[in-house]
């Protein structure tokens, strides 16, 4: 009796957990699927994409008149960027596909110039139509290449879930037809440089900063060590450890780190090989409250600013979080401000000590510069305003302009209804080089 | 009934009195926060000068709205409130403190000018009865959260918003904070900052997505969001990481990639040209 009972209760066991297994691997599946789909559309929408985009390119070849250049190439513009976004939806980023999403957001912000530009008056040169005939080249091959694999995925039925399996543990089998396929895309872009765009194109990418400008001798790690002692004011009892930099870096620095026995705070500060100029410093300690303003807090960063012989040094941003504040200087010369040259700092409002510093905007735009001499006046360059801006403050200022070449403008802060702008207008050709809207404190949402 | 009324109005006539001396010695300048402010705010409104919300911000609106009163009163326009321009405010008005303050607790919709009545400046914030509990339990938790250093200091009155880094939202702050938490929560501080700087530095290079989130989850970028881990909630040092990280800190040089090379499984990652290391991670071109 009691046997049968037993082998009752045990199977009834079996029967449940049967279920529970079959139910668990069904919901898995489910979700499997899922997420398989959407790889599978975003491939697709992909080879679909760089069809269009293909023929797009093709289509502005044949034309000629403005009205419908500047349409066609806008809709290059918005092609690339779409397929740009839909790659970065595939699981490709442990597989150097790089290039690819390089030469799509080349593409776009070259059509986006050629499109926004008056083409009656600066008609395509004859080298943008060879940089176009060259993208259509270009753009045919990972077309082909896409369908390729797309030929193959269909008719294998492969899975993209496999090729994220495969990535992610890298025993990857040889013959993994997606990965091999994208990687022949790649090696196909890789071969057209950034510089067949023509010189009048610049890339998305902010040219990279380096630190061209600044001078001075190589220093040695003993060095590093002693310029962090006299910026960073320190005592003598802390611990310092010095690293150099490792050969990927853009220019050499070292890597200090201070770390304060008796107050258990620790210091980060980097210093370039080159001439021994601090890059950037934080120290983290928790600010609890505060004791002075903000408004001190400028007085005292100009103030060290001043004695670490960072001259010329006017406030442009102040920012208050919790019980930190940040600030923004910038130079100013013959009452220009360069904006290039900023250097951010943190101060705490407890003891209103320095706890961050960053120069690596001013060690990188730093150098000697000849102010010339505006061509309009600002009478002239308040004309190129929008009527509806109520101007409040003006001055003259020096900016890096979306071409990433320094200009002298006009700078007018204005405010229309709710917001505040601020317009640079050129002062040599009167463009309004650039409008930015002014950001306005952000209301602490879902409280109370 | 009527003598009920008539204390009732006592008690709100007494209890919003208005307070001749309150701001404290600092010199406001624009960018503060705290309660300097929200007197600021409110004083410039009951003379009509600032038509915005009183949130406790010193941002760009309250900033013209003091240069016009400075203008109209004669004082240097430098749009800093110091010891004149305090005095010349506290003459001109009236600054009905405990109104203010109860009102900016509650959350309700208010406004501070002079010539009308308090009672029909408020729009009481609707809050349903069953849902106040939670609230204010929600309320809390987010205050500790966000917060934690006031509750034990003065008892101060919240802000109504906050600061934030030029083109980004609270909302992407915590994304981020959520990002740099679970990919980097046991790193040095640094660590935490150059997690958020590479994040950023991606959203500006043209071979990743463009937006905090395009990057964040991009599939397989991160192992944080491939096992889960992003939703942890992320403590103070990672949101304080990323705010650094926002204000330009980048104490990874500009790199796009980092790996833990005891758990690196990838090859490829290798052979990108290192930068530097910082606690486990090495951060590469």
């Amino acid at each position: 009796m009691l046997r049968i009972l037993l082998i009752a209760a045990l199977s009834i066991g079996i029967a449940g957990t049967a279920y529970w297994g079959y139910r668990e691997h069904q919901q898995k599946n489910a979700i499997l699927i899922h997420a398989e789909n959407n790889y599978q559309r975003a491939f697709h929408d992909l080879t679909y994409q760089i069809d269009l985009l293909h023929d797009q390119i093709g289509t502005t070849l044949a034309m000629n008149s403005r009205q419908s250049l500047s349409p066609a190439l806008a809709e290059v513009w918005r092609l690339a960027s779409e397929a740009h976004a839909t790659v970065g939806q595939l699981p490709l980023s442990l597989l150097p596909f790089n290039k690819t999403e390089e030469f799509l957001s080349n593409i776009g912000s070259f059509s986006y110039r050629a499109a926004i530009r008056d083409l009656d008056k600066q008609p395509l040169n004859s080298e943008e139509y060879k940089t176009l005939q060259q993208l259509y080249k270009k753009s045919a091959d990972i077309q082909q290449e896409l369908r390729n694999v797309q030929h193959l995925v269909l008719e294998n039925n492969l899975r993209w879930m496999d090729v994220e399996l495969a990535l992610a543990t890298n025993n990857r089998p040889n013959d993994n037809t997606i990965i091999d396929g994208f990687k022949t895309v790649e090696k196909n872009v890789q071969s057209y440089n950034e510089t067949d765009f023509g010189p009048s194109f610049t890339s998305v990418e902010k040219r990279a900063k380096g630190f061209e400008h600044i001078s001075g001798k190589k220093i040695t790690k003993e060095q590093a060590k002693q310029i962090a002692k006299t910026f960073l004011g320190l005592k003598g009892n802390e611990e310092i450890q010095v690293v150099h930099s490792g050969e990927g870096a853009s220019d050499a620095f070292y890597s200090v780190t201070i770390k304060n026995p008796k107050t258990k705070s620790e210091t980060y500060m980097d210093i370039t090989e080159k001439g021994g100029y601090p890059i950037w410093v934080i120290e983290n300690r928790p600010v609890n409250k505060q004791n002075i303003s903000l408004n001190d807090a400028t007085m005292r960063g100009l103030r060290f600013l001043k004695q670490h012989k960072f001259n010329n040094f006017e406030l442009y941003e102040s920012t208050q979080y919790d019980h930190v504040a940040v600030l923004t200087f910038v130079t100013a010369q013959d009452g220009v401000r360069i904006y290039p040259e900023s250097i951010k700092m943190k101060i705490a409002l407890d003891d209103g000590n320095i706890i961050g510093f960053s120069a690596r905007d001013y060690l990188s735009s730093k150098r000697e510069r000849t102010i010339p001499k505006p061509a309009i006046s600002i009478e002239q360059a308040r004309q190129k305003i929008n009527p509806n801006v109520t101007i409040m403050e003006e001055r003259k200022a020096i900016i890096m302009n979306n071409v990433n070449q320094e200009v002298l403008c006009y700078e007018f802060l204005g405010t229309l209804g709710d917001d505040t702008y601020r317009i640079f207008i050129n002062a040599q050709n009167g463009i309004e080089e650039k409008v930015e809207k002014l950001q306005n404190p952000e209301p602490i949402y879902g409280e109370i | 009934m009527r003598k009920w009324f008539i204390c009732l109005f006592l008690i709100f006539s007494f209890s919003y009195t208005s307070q001749a001396h309150a701001f404290s010695k600092q010199v406001i300048q624009r960018g503060a926060v705290g309660d300097d402010v929200i007197e600021l705010q409110a004083r410039l409104q009951y003379l009509g000068f600032y038509r915005g919300k009183i949130d406790g911000v010193f941002g760009w609106r309250t900033y013209w709205a003091l240069r016009n009163f400075q203008y109209k009163f004669k004082l240097p326009i430098d749009g800093l409130v110091g010891e004149t321009t305090k005095q010349k405010l506290v003459q001109a008005s009236k600054y009905y403190k405990s109104f203010v303050h109860s009102n900016l607790r509650k959350g309700n919709t208010f406004t501070h000018y002079g010539g009308i009545p308090l009672s029909k400046q408020v729009k009481v914030r609707q809050t349903k009865a069953k849902n106040q509990a939670t609230a204010t339990r929600t309320t809390n938790k987010q205050a500790n959260k966000t917060a934690s250093p006031q509750q034990t200091a003065v008892k101060r009155v919240k802000t109504a918003a906050v600061n934030v880094p030029n083109g980004f939202s609270q909302n992407d702050i915590q994304l981020m904070a959520n990002a740099v938490h679970g990919e980097a929560r046991g790193e040095p501080y640094i660590g935490q900052v150059a997690v958020a700087a590479v994040i950023l530095n991606r959203i500006n290079s043209p071979s990743f997505p463009n937006t905090v989130a395009g990057v964040i989850f991009e599939p397989g970028a991160f192992t944080a969001v491939a096992d889960g881990q992003i939703w942890l909630t992320p403590n103070e040092t990672s949101r304080k990481a990323v705010l650094d990280a926002l204000n330009g800190w980048d104490p990874s040089s500009g790199a796009l990639y980092y790996f833990n090379p005891n758990t690196a499984t990838n090859g490829w990652i290798w052979s990108r040209p290192q930068i530097k290391q910082i606690g486990k991670h090495i951060f590469c071109k």
